[in-house]
C-alpha cells in the first residue's frame, strides 16, 4: 500500500511532523512504513518561467537563446536545444545552483544533477528548461507532457512560483506493510484514521453530499442477487450524458503520487475512490446491458468468458458472475467483460460497488488465473458499508468534475444483516483488569476508552462495553482489544519483566545424544553438512535400488523399543560356526531397511519440481552429492557428517509422547487413511581421501562408545551368509557391513560406495559412508558409567600365530576367544595379517596377542593354561593351523 | 696412612676438575671409589694400622669418601648442566614453522547458532522439544487459528502430501502438541526444520529452520514476553543490544509483535547491513491467542502465555555475515571450516 503524505494530511489537517517522524510513529503504532521517498528529493531551485523572446544562437544551428521571465526584476538568459518551446510558453526552469533528478532520456541520477550557469558556444546560459523526465517522472504519469521536449504549463500557471509544488512533486510517498487482518488500512482513509490516532490529532474524513437529479436509478436498472452468500451487497448508480475528458490536475497528481497513471475522468474517479476507500468499483456501458438488468449468479460448468484484457477465461459453478438479462458481463470482483467495456461512444454508465465473499474471490481468482487490484482488495473481506459510501463518493466526484449527469437514488440490494446506518459490527465487554493482566500494565479505564475512541470504537455505558465499528473485521476478543490498547499505549512503554515460575531447562535425551555423536565425529575430522529432506525419485535409480522387494530379506520397521533389547545382555548369543559359512541365518531386529522398500517414499503433491518431489528414505543422496561437490572443487580428504531425518511411509504411527487429545485426533485421521510417516533421525558419515573402511569403522565405534553403547558390535556382510541380509545395492558388495548389537539389534551400516554408484555421482575417489539409525542407537545409549578399577596385578601375554582358511572371519576367531578364553582373558588384539606367496592357496596368516589378567592376584600358569588349551583346540577344530 | 689419604684426595680433586664430560667423570669415580678403586685399595691396608689408630683412621677414611662423593656429585651436577646447556642449544627449533595439524571437523553454522540460542533459553528454564516435520494440516494451521480458507494458508506456500498431511511451514505446531499434553507451567523451545515452496536463491530456501518458544503459566504477561526477548537479544548479540517491539499480526497470537534489534554492525547508527535503519528484524512473537489455548485444552481464563518464532538461518546469516543462503546447503568444506 502506497499513499502520498499530502493526501493523508488532507484528512488529518493538524498533522505537522517530518516524514521520518511520521514513518517511525506509524511503524510503532502498527502500520509499518517500509520506506518513503520525497518526490522532490533530487529537485531544487526550479521555478515557473515564461519565455519572452527566442533568438537564434549566432554560432550554433541547433541552439536558441531564450529570455525568460522568472518573476524577478529582469529576465534571465538561457540557451536551449529544445524545439517545442515558443515565445509566451510557461515552462519549468532550473536556476543556477539548482538540481534536476536525471537526464532527458528518463535515466535518474541518485542525488540529482547540479545545474550551473555557463557558456554554450560562447553565449551565457543561466539555467536550464526542464522536461518531465528531468523532473523525475514521465508522460505516462503526466499525460499532458510532450513525449519529447520541455514540459509546458497551462496559461493559469503563475510565473515565479515553484514548479515543484505546481507539479505536485512537493510530496512524500510512503510504502506501508499492511498486515492481512487490517483490511481497512488498504485505503487512504484507513491509513489516515490510524495516523490521526497515532499522533492524537483529529481525523476529518471527506464529507460526501449525496448528489443526483430528479430521476430514479431503479427506472434505469434492475438488480437481483441469486447467491447472497457470495454477494451480500450490490449498489448500482447511473450516470447520463457522460463527457469523457482528462481529470483535473489535482486529481491526476494524487493518483500519480500513488503510482497510478491518469487515463480519463471516469477511470480516474474509480481509481481514486478505490485508493481512498479501499472499495473497488466497476463501470459498465449501460446501453450494452440486455434488458437493463444485472443478475449476480454463479457461473456454469464449462462457461467461457472474455475479460476486458481480451483473454478468454474458463469458469465454473464456483465462480461468481455479473450478468445482464442475457449474458455474463463481468467476473465478480475480479474484472469486467470486454462486451460491456466503456468506449469513447458511451453515453450512459452503470456504476457498480458491491461486497463479495473474500474467500470465494480468492479461490475464483486462482481458478481463472487472474489476480487484479480489485480481487486483491475483495479477497481480504471488505466492510459491506463501504460499497454505498464509495459509490456515493464516486457520483459526487462525477458531478464535481462535470463528467456526467448523476441519476438520483441508488439501487442497493443487500443481505438483511446489512442495515443502512449500522456503524458497529458487534460489541465486546471492556474488561480493564483482564487487559492489564494480559499486558502487565496498569492502564486506567479512562485512558483505555480514550485510546479506543480515537481508533473509532465507541463506549456503551449501559452495557459497559465497546462497540466495534464495521470496518474493524479483526476485533473479536478481549485479546484483540488488548492489542489496540497496547499499541496506543506504546509497546515501548510496556514494562519489561521476566516470568516467575520454576521450570528446569534441559536438552532432550536425543538432543544430548546428538551432541555427543557430533563431538565424536568432529574429533575425527568430520564437518557438519546440511542436506535437503526432499529429493528426486531418480535418486532410487542412481543408487541402483532394486525394483522388486526381495523375499524375507527385510527387517521389521519397528518403533517399539520393547521389541528391541534394552536389558543388559552379557553374551553375544552367537554360536561358534561348525564350519564357516553355513551357520543358520539370524534374524535382525529393529528398524533396518534397504533394497526396494526404499523406493516406497512419501511424495509431495505440489513440489517445486521433480528434483524436490519425494521425501528421502535414505540419506545417501545428499551426502554423495555434497562429497562430489567437494571433489569437483578439488578439496582433498573431505569428511562430512549429517544429522537429519528420513521419512518412511507407515501405517503404524509413532504414538510415543502423544497426548490423549492427539491420540484421538490420530485415530480419526488414520481411520480416514491419513498417516504421518515415520521420521527417523540418521547420523550419516561420508568421506573420501585419506582413510578406508576400517578408519570409518573406528569412527563409528568411537561414536557408539561415547554414547555408552559399549558392548561388542557385530559386523555382518551379506555375502558371507552368516545372517540373512539383502545386499545394499549402492555399496561395494564385499565392502559393506550391517552394524548389529547384542541380540542382533540393527544400529546401521557402513561400506564403500559401489563403483557404479560412484560413477553416477561423478565421485572419482573411493568414498566411504556410514549411517547410524539414531532411534535404534538411543535405545541402548546411556550416560551411565562405572569405574572398574585400575589393573594392579601383572598381565600375562600369549601370542597365537595361525594359518586360517580364507572363509573364516576375524569375528569367527574372536568369537572362539570370547567363548573359550576363560575368566582371565582380558583382551586380544590382531597384530599381523598376511595373505600372499608364503601362505598356501586359500589360507591367510593371522596373529593375535592375548592378554590374561586377574583383578585380585598375580596369575599362575594353572590359571590360564587350561583356557588357552581349550581355545587352541577349538581353533584347530575349525581347520585353523597353529604355528608354533 | 692419613697422609696417603690426603694425597689420594688431592689427586682425586685434580682429576675431577680435569674431567670435562660425564663419562670421564664416571671413570674418575670408578678409579677412586669403585670396587677396584684406589680408596678401596687403600682400605685394604687398614689391617696394617694399629688397633688404637683404626677408629681414627676409619673415621678419616669415611670422611674422605664422603668428601669425594660430594665432590663427584657437585662436579656431576655442573657437567650435567653444561651438557644440558649444549643439548638445549642444539635443540632450538624455528617456532614459526607451520603447525602439524590434526584435522578436526567443524560444526555447521546453523547448529552453532542454534546451540547458542538453546543455551540461552535452557538457562532461563526452557526444555528443548521436538515435533514431526511431516505434519497434519490441523496442527500446522487449524489449531493455530488459521481455518481452512484463511488467506494465511496461501501466504505460506505450503507443500502438501495430501489434503490432510503437509510439510510443516512453521515450528508453531509443536506449541499445540505440547499444550495438548502438558500441564502448565510450560516453558519449551522447539527448534526444527520447516518447509515453504520458495525457489532456491540467495535469500530463500524451500527448507529452513525455525526456533519456536512457548511459555504458559498463570499471570504470564506481554511485559514478560518483552523481558524474555530483551534478555535473549542481549545474550545473543551483546549487552548493548536494544530491542524494539512493533505491533504486527499473526493468527495465533494476540497482541502480536515483530522484534527488531539494534544493528550489531553499526550499533544502530545505520549502515549497509541494516539498510541504514539501524535496526534488524529478528523474530515474531505475541501472547498466545485465547482460541489457540482453548483448542489445545488450556483454559484461557486461568492461564496465559506467550510464543515466539525465530528464523535460525536469519540469525546464522546475520551473525556470521554469510551473504548467500545457498552456501548453507552446499556443504563445501572450505565454507564449513570457517566456523
Amino acid at each position: 500500500m502506497n499513499t502520498s503524505f499530502s493526501w493523508i494530511k488532507s484528512y488529518v489537517p493538524d498533522l505537522e511532523v517530518s516524514p521520518q517522524e511520521y514513518a517511525d510513529q506509524m511503524t510503532l503504532f502498527g502500520t509499518k512504513v517500509e520506506n518513503f521517498q520525497a518526490l522532490n528529493a533530487d529537485l531544487d531551485k526550479i521555478v515557473i518561467g515564461q519565455i519572452i523572446k527566442i533568438e537564434r544562437h549566432p554560432d550554433a544551428d541547433k541552439l536558441v537563446v531564450c529570455q525568460i521571465n522568472i518573476g524577478e526584476d529582469s529576465p534571465i538568459q538561457i540557451v536551449t536545444g529544445a524545439t517545442n518551446v515558443k515565445e509566451g510558453h510557461k515552462i519549468p526552469v532550473v536556476l543556477d545552483g539548482g538540481r534536476v533528478a536525471g537526464g532527458h532520456d528518463g535515466k535518474k541520477t541518485p542525488g540529482g544533477i547540479k545545474i550551473k550557469k555557463g557558456k554554450l558556444r560562447g553565449i551565457e546560459s543561466n539555467g536550464m528548461l526542464c522536461s518531465i523526465e528531468e523532473l523525475g517522472s514521465d508522460n505516462q504519469m503526466y499525460p499532458e507532457a510532450p513525449e519529447d521536449g520541455i514540459y509546458i504549463f497551462d496559461d493559469e500557471a503563475v510565473v515565479g512560483e515553484s514548479a515543484i509544488s505546481v507539479l505536485g512533486l512537493k510530496d512524500v510517498v510512503f510504502e506501508y506493510e499492511v498486515t492481512s487482518n487490517r483490511v481497512d488500512c488498504f485505503s487512504v482513509i484507513g491509513i489516515a484514521r490510524e495516523a490521526a490516532a497515532a499522533f492524537g490529532k483529529t481525523f476529518t474524513p471527506p464529507l460526501i453530499p449525496v448528489v443526483g437529479n430528479a430521476e430514479k436509478t431503479e427506472d434505469f436498472i434492475k438488480v437481483s442477487i441469486e447467491d447472497s452468500e457470495l454477494c451480500p451487497r450490490y449498489c448500482a448508480r447511473v450516470v447520463k450524458n457522460v463527457k469523457l475528458a482528462p481529470s483535473p490536475k489535482w486529481l491526476q497528481r494524487r493518483l500519480t503520487a500513488s503510482g497510478i497513471r491518469p487515463i480519463n475522468n471516469i477511470v480516474d474517479i474509480t481509481n481514486y475512490v478505490m485508493e481512498e476507500y479501499g472499495q473497488p468499483m466497476h463501470a459498465y456501458d449501460l446501453d450494452t446491458l440486455a434488458n437493463a438488468e444485472i443478475i449476480v449468479r454463479r457461473g456454469k460448468a464449462g462457461e467461457q468468458f472474455v475479460t476486458l484484457d481480451g483473454q478468454t477465461r474458463n469458469v465454473d459453478e464456483s465462480v461468481l458472475m455479473i450478468c445482464d438479462g442475457e449474458k455474463a458481463v463481468g467476473l465478480a470482483g475480479i474484472m469486467g467483460g470486454e462486451n460491456s467495456m466503456i468506449t469513447d461512444q458511451a453515453q450512459t454508465l452503470l456504476f457498480e460497488a458491491a461486497n463479495f465473499d473474500g474467500t470465494n474471490i480468492r479461490l475464483s481468482s486462482k481458478k481463472v488465473g487472474l489476480r487484479t487490484d480489485a480481487s486483491g482488495k475483495f479477497e481480504k473481506g471488505l466492510d459491506p458499508n463501504l460499497a454505498l459510501a464509495a459509490i456515493n463518493r464516486a457520483c459526487q466526484l462525477i458531478e464535481e468534475l462535470g463528467a456526467g449527469e448523476v441519476v438520483g437514488g441508488v439501487v442497493d440490494v443487500r443481505d438483511e444483516t446489512i442495515a443502512i446506518g449500522k456503524k458497529y459490527r458487534h460489541f465486546l465487554p471492556l474488561d480493564v483488569a483482564a487487559i492489564n493482566r494480559l499486558l502487565g500494565t496498569q492502564i486506567d479505564k479512562a485512558t483505555m476508552l480514550d485510546f479506543l475512541e480515537r481508533l473509532g470504537f465507541s463506549y456503551d455505558e449501559n452495557t459497559d462495553g465497546i462497540l466495534i465499528p464495521t470496518w474493524r473485521q479483526d476485533i473479536d476478543t478481549m485479546a484483540d482489544l488488548a492489542e489496540e490498547v497496547a499499541r496506543s499505549f506504546g509497546y515501548d512503554k510496556i514494562p519489561s519483566t521476566l516470568p516467575q515460575s520454576g521450570t528446569t531447562g534441559k536438552l532432550s535425551f536425543s538432543g544430548q545424544g546428538e551432541a555427543i555423536a557430533r563431538e565424536a565425529a568432529e574429533a575425527y575430522g568430520f564437518s557438519e553438512a546440511k542436506c535437503y529432506s526432499f529429493e528426486s525419485p531418480k535418486v532410487f535409480d542412481k543408487l541402483l535400488l532394486p525394483l522388486e522387494i526381495a523375499e524375507g530379506s527385510e527387517g521389521e520397521v519397528s518403533n517399539n523399543p520393547s521389541e528391541q533389547h534394552t536389558e543388559k545382555d552379557e553374551s553375544t548369543n552367537l554360536s561358534v560356526p561348525k564350519t564357516a559359512g553355513n551357520r543358520p541365518p539370524q534374524r535382525v531386529n529393529g528398524a533396518m531397511r534397504g533394497g526396494a522398500t526404499l523406493r516406497n517414499a512419501v511424495r509431495i503433491s505440489n513440489p517445486l519440481g521433480e528434483d524436490f518431489s519425494v521425501m528421502r528414505t535414505q540419506t545417501l543422496d545428499g551426502m554423495l552429492r555434497s562429497l562430489a561437490l567437494n571433489q569437483n572443487r578439488r578439496n582433498t580428504d573431505v569428511r562430512l557428517y549429517e544429522v537429519g531425518n528420513i521419512y518412511l511411509p507407515t501405517e503404524t504411527s509413532n504414538r510415543e509422547n502423544l497426548s490423549k487429545q492427539a491420540k484421538t485426533f490420530y485415530d480419526k485421521m488414520e481411520a480416514e487413511g491419513f498417516f504421518l510417516p515415520q521420521e527417523r533421525m540418521q547420523f550419516t558419515l561420508g568421506m573420501y581421501g585419506e582413510g578406508d573402511f576400517f578408519a570409518l569403522k573406528a569412527v563409528v565405534e568411537d561414536i557408539l562408545s561415547k554414547l555408552g553403547v559399549n558392548d561388542k558390535l557385530i559386523y555382518e556382510n551379506p555375502t558371507n551368509g552368516r545372517i540373512d541380509l539383502e545386499e545394499r545395492s549402492y555399496l561395494h558388495p564385499g565392502r559393506q557391513a550391517e552394524i548389529l548389537y547384542r541380540k542382533n539389534a540393527w544400529l546401521g551400516y557402513l561400506g564403500e560406495i559401489h563403483p557404479l554408484v560412484a560413477e553416477q555421482y561423478e565421485l572419482k575417489e573411493r568414498t566411504y559412508v556410514a549411517v547410524l539409525d539414531l532411534p535404534a542407537v538411543f535405545t541402548f545409549a546411556s550416560p551411565a558409567r562405572k569405574y572398574e578399577g585400575l589393573a594392579k596385578y601383572p598381565a600375562v601375554t600369549r601370542d597365537i600365530s595361525m594359518v586360517v582358511p580364507k572363509g573364516i572371519l576375524a569375528s569367527d576367531i574372536e568369537r572362539i576367544f570370547d567363548k573359550k578364553g576363560g575368566a582371565y582373558l582380558e583382551n586380544y588384539e590382531l597384530f599381523d595379517l598376511y595373505e600372499g606367496d608364503q601362505i598356501k592357496e586359500g589360507y591367510k596368516s593371522m596373529a593375535y596377542s592375548l592378554v590374561f589378567r586377574a583383578k585380585d592376584k598375580t596369575l599362575e600358569e594353572a590359571d590360564y593354561v587350561p583356557a588357552m588349551e581349550k581355545l587352541l583346540a577349538a581353533l584347530e577344530n575349525e581347520r585353523i593351523e597353529l604355528r608354533k | 696412612m692419613k697422609k696417603r689419604l690426603e694425597q689420594l684426595k688431592e689427586n682425586a680433586l685434580l682429576k675431577i676438575k680435569s674431567a670435562d664430560n660425564l663419562s670421564a667423570l664416571q671413570e674418575v669415580r670408578v678409579a677412586y671409589l669403585g670396587k677396584k678403586g684406589e680408596l678401596t685399595a687403600l682400605l685394604k691396608g687398614m689391617k696394617d694400622v694399629s688397633p688404637e689408630e683404626r677408629p681414627i683412621i676409619g673415621q678419616f677414611v669415611n670422611e674422605t669418601r664422603e668428601a669425594l662423593e660430594d665432590l663427584f656429585e657437585t662436579a656431576k651436577a655442573q657437567l650435567r648442566l653444561a651438557e644440558l646447556k649444549v643439548q638445549l642449544e642444539e635443540e632450538v627449533i624455528d617456532v614459526s614453522l607451520p603447525a602439524k595439524k590434526q584435522k578436526t571437523g567443524h560444526r555447521h553454522p546453523n547448529t552453532i547458532a542454534l546451540e547458542e540460542v538453546e543455551r540461552i533459553f535452557i538457562g532461563m528454564g526452557y526444555e528443548i522439544v521436538e515435533g514431526p516435520e511431516v505434519e497434519y494440516d490441523y496442527y500446522n494451521f487449524e489449531a493455530l487459528n488459521i481455518p481452512a480458507d484463511h488467506p494465511a494458508k496461501d501466504e505460506q506456500d505450503t507443500f502438501y502430501i495430501n489434503e490432510k498431511v503437509l510439510l510443516r511451514t512453521q515450528t508453531s505446531p509443536v506449541q499445540v502438541r505440547i499444550m495438548e499434553g502438558a500441564k502448565p507451567p510450560i516453558r519449551i523451545l522447539a527448534p526444527g526444520r520447516v518447509f515453504r515452496s520458495d525457489e532456491v536463491d540467495a535469500t530463500h530456501s524451500p527448507s529452513f529452520h525455525q526456533i519456536e518458544g512457548l511459555v504458559i503459566d498463570k499471570n504470564i504477561t506481554f511485559a514478560d514476553l518483552k523481558g524474555t526477548l530483551a534478555t535473549f537479544a542481549k545474550e545473543l548479540f551483546g549487552a548493548d543490544t536494544k530491542v524494539k517491539f512493533r505491533p504486527h499480526h499473526f493468527p495465533f497470537t494476540e497482541p502480536s509483535a515483530e522484534v527488531d534489534v539494534t544493528c550489531f554492525k553499526c550499533g544502530g547508527k545505520g549502515c549497509r547491513f541494516c539498510k541504514n535503519s539501524g535496526w534488524i528484524e529478528i523474530l515474531g512473537c505475541g501472547m498466545v491467542h485465547p482460541k489457540v489455548l482453548e483448542m489445545s485444552g488450556i483454559d484461557p481464563e486461568e492461564y496465559s502465555g506467550f510464543a515466539f518464532g525465530v528464523g535460525l538461518e536469519r540469525i546464522a546469516l546475520l551473525k556470521y555475515e554469510i551473504d548467500d543462503m545457498r552456501l548453507l546447503y552446499e556443504n563445501d568444506e572450505r565454507f564449513l571450516r570457517q566456523f
